[in-house]
């Protein structure tokens, strides 16, 4: 039941966090649509574990602590970041670029 | 059934939408956590009720606590004076990859799983009815996924020590 309906509103809401990403030049932000990216693609693994069993399930499982680590580890780098640079703006972070 | 479906699905696309525009970060994190509630409903609308529970205790309860705690750490509430709201190029460009990403997203969605892998209808929704929502993600995550498990919990601590050396101010 729903599936192709969850799968497009999963496709929509990857896109919105890929636009977000592509868009917004706050770092903050932009891990926040990371995050959200994540969950839409936790939205296709429900919605395809009614039919394939559960272990679509479990995976999200594991989705999520990856995403639980991700955001840790990112958001001290963007303390990190902060202290040396006193912004989270990414035009102002360009020391990589050479 | 299906009116809950779309009124969860519009609101958390709406949600989201507001996420990814508005200009302060805090209100951007609110809107972000009224995007994981709703997902957290069609959860519960796609028979994955204690992933609905997790969603909203981890997602929306831990991580979105550490986001809005960071942005209030570093003093960010207020929208950031460098976001440019004008349409650069690379705005363009990154407006018209989200486009072509959405396409080829909604026309993945016609290829449906072949039958030979596809559970009769109502089997999953049969057994968290028999066993329990709990019981019946607890068996496969602790014998065929345990190994995985297992290197889950490695990962995390990876994750603790790393973010304690990096946002650590001298060791």
């Amino acid at each position: 039941m729903f599936l192709g309906p969850a799968l497009a509103v999963s496709a929509i809401l990857f896109a919105l966090g890929a636009a977000g990403v592509l868009l917004r030049r706050n770092a903050i932000i932009i891990f926040m649509c990371i995050e959200l990216m994540l969950n839409a693609v936790n939205l296709t693994f429900v919605a395809l574990s009614q039919q394939l069993g559960v272990d679509g399930q479990v995976f999200v499982f594991f989705v999520m602590t990856v995403a639980a680590a991700e955001a840790a580890v990112g958001l001290a780098i963007v303390i990190a970041v902060f202290r040396h640079r006193e912004s989270v703006n990414l035009e102002n972070i360009n020391l990589l670029r050479g | 059934m299906t009116f809950a479906f779309w009124f969860f699905a519009g609101a958390a696309i709406l949600a989201s939408f507001l996420c990814i525009t508005r200009r302060s970060p805090v209100s951007s994190a609110l809107w972000l956590i009224t995007t994981l509630f709703n997902v957290a409903a069609l959860f519960v609308l796609l028979d994955a009720h204690f992933l609905a529970a997790v969603q909203v205790l981890v997602y929306a309860g831990a991580i979105m606590v550490l986001f809005l705690f960071v942005i209030m750490l570093l003093n960010l509430g207020d929208a950031a004076p460098g976001e440019n709201p004008r349409w650069s190029p690379s705005r363009v460009v990154g407006f018209l990859a989200g486009l072509g990403l959405l396409a080829e997203l909604l026309v993945l969605r016609s290829a449906v799983p072949p039958d030979a892998i596809r559970l009769p209808p109502g089997v999953v929704a049969g057994e968290m009815a028999g066993h329990g929502a709990v019981q019946s993600l607890a068996v496969p995550l602790f014998q065929a996924y345990l190994v995985p498990f297992e290197i889950t919990s490695l990962m995390l601590l990876a994750a603790i020590v790393g973010a304690v050396v990096l946002a650590k101010r001298r060791l």
